[in-house]
């Protein structure tokens, strides 16, 4: 292809982006394009997979089967998330096992929300409220993406996550309105769930490089700081009625602006915790290759009775 | 021996009525193992009454580079569509 040809296909392209036209796999795009793709889908999906762990560690020991039940399925629902993510993907032309490669290796990265523990029952209802209502901001903002498939799978994730929210604030809830003990539990829980979750939107506008490239991409439709902004506006409240407190001296309602103003978060630990020095990072590493590695047998064996069964029709039909 | 799962195509009606629709895909073994993934990824909340997969590398697809020559002789056959028959207003049922 001559570098004229180039200009002009990428001339058509950004145009069909900019009339909200949506692009669809075999569909010419920018190289570039298709890498930045590649890796925030593919960030989307680790982060859905890895996810899994800091809740799973509470599945046998939910305080109630009605509880145990809810967080075996919002625990599933996520396993899903982060299928459709992969597959969405792979449709970009990179394979799933490249992609857990990439995991495995640390090549790629996920939130770095999971590389917190959950240490008290209160935690699952933090994760729930929290990290999924950040989630849940962060991936409507993505339902009108420009990439087919990434946008038809938020769609179908967004369906899914407000009972993972609304499951997270019923236990805040129910442990607020209990006893001195699980109030003060709920309200720990909070504190140290709080900065993190707002860390999930990323650097400040000024420090993310990427944003306007993905603005015009339409891979982001609202800029981290706005996010963060929208989530402690609504958040803000809902907190009020649990009857716990915000960790936070500078959070305040501005008049002027009608949003809530907020302290600085703590720049430092975001960088030491995406540098892989947060409290969880290994554990969280050795438990996902650990998965993959044991399972290997499993997928081995699942393909040899595959191909067993296939060579038994040919056999018989001829 | 292929070591890794291939790919599957999962159409799912999501009633009777209805007609099936792609809904994603997914790994799976053979073609057992795929309906059943595909039941519990994709019809967790009753999104379904009856599902199809089928191994992606049987699809044969149009290029979209080609839609020029693919689709244009849909374009220009204007006769084919009833806004091309001009009729006097006093025609009523038609
Ligand atoms: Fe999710
Ligand atoms: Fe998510
Ligand atoms: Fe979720």
């Amino acid at each position: 292809m001559s570098e004229k040809e180039l200009i002009n296909l990428e001339q058509i392209f950004e145009e069909r982006i900019e009339r909200d036209e949506k692009i669809e796999p075999k569909d010419w795009m920018p190289e570039k394009y298709r890498q930045t793709h590649i890796r925030q889908i593919s960030q989307h999906a680790h982060s859905e997979v890895v996810g899994m762990l800091p809740e799973g560690n509470w599945i046998t020991r939910a305080p109630s089967l009605r509880r145990k039940a809810a967080l075996l399925a919002k625990v599933q629902d996520e396993a899903g998330h982060g299928l459709y993510l992969y597959s969405a993907c792979e449709t970009l032309g990179i394979s799933r096992e490249e992609l857990y490669q990439q995991l495995h290796t640390g090549k790629a990265k996920y939130s770095s929300i999971f590389n917190y523990p959950t240490i008290t029952w209160a935690d699952i209802g933090a994760i729930g409220w929290l990290v999924d209502g950040a989630a849940i901001i962060n991936q409507v903002a993505l339902c009108t993406t420009s990439f087919g498939p990434y946008a038809r799978a938020m769609v179908r994730i967004c369906k899914e996550e407000s009972f993972h929210q609304r499951q997270g604030y019923e236990i805040m809830l129910t442990l607020c309105n209990g006893t001195e003990a699980q109030k003060a539990m709920a309200q720990d829980a909070l504190n140290r769930w709080w900065w993190p979750s707002l860390m999930m939107f990323g650097p400040k506008d000024e420090d993310s490089p990427h944003t306007a490239q993905s603005m015009k991409w339409k891979l982001k439709r609202k800029t981290n700081d706005e996010l963060r902004q929208q989530f402690v506006d609504q958040t803000v409240p809902q907190a009020a009625i649990l009857g716990i407190s915000i960790p936070d001296p500078h959070l305040k309602w501005n008049e002027a602006s009608g949003h809530y103003n907020f302290g600085e978060i703590d720049w430092e630990e975001f960088w030491q915790v995406v540098k892989g020095h947060g409290p969880c990072n290994k554990e969280r590493m050795e438990a996902r290759v650990g998965a993959w590695e044991e399972g290997a047998w499993v997928r081995e064996a699942a393909m040899a009775h595959a191909n067993k069964q296939t060579n038994k029709k040919v056999a018989k039909a001829s | 021996m292929k070591k890794e799962w291939p790919l599957w195509e999962v159409f799912v009606r999501s009633k009777n009525g209805l007609e099936h629709r792609h809904f994603g895909s997914l790994h799976a073994a053979d073609a057992e193992m795929a309906l059943e993934n595909a039941r519990d990824v994709y019809t967790r909340r009753n999104e379904g009454v009856s599902i199809w997969v089928v191994e992606s590398k049987y699809i044969t697809a149009s290029n979209p580079s080609e839609n020029g020559e693919m689709f244009e002789p849909a374009k220009n056959k204007v006769y084919r569509h009833p806004t091309f028959y001009k009729l006097p207003d006093e025609v009523k049922h038609m």
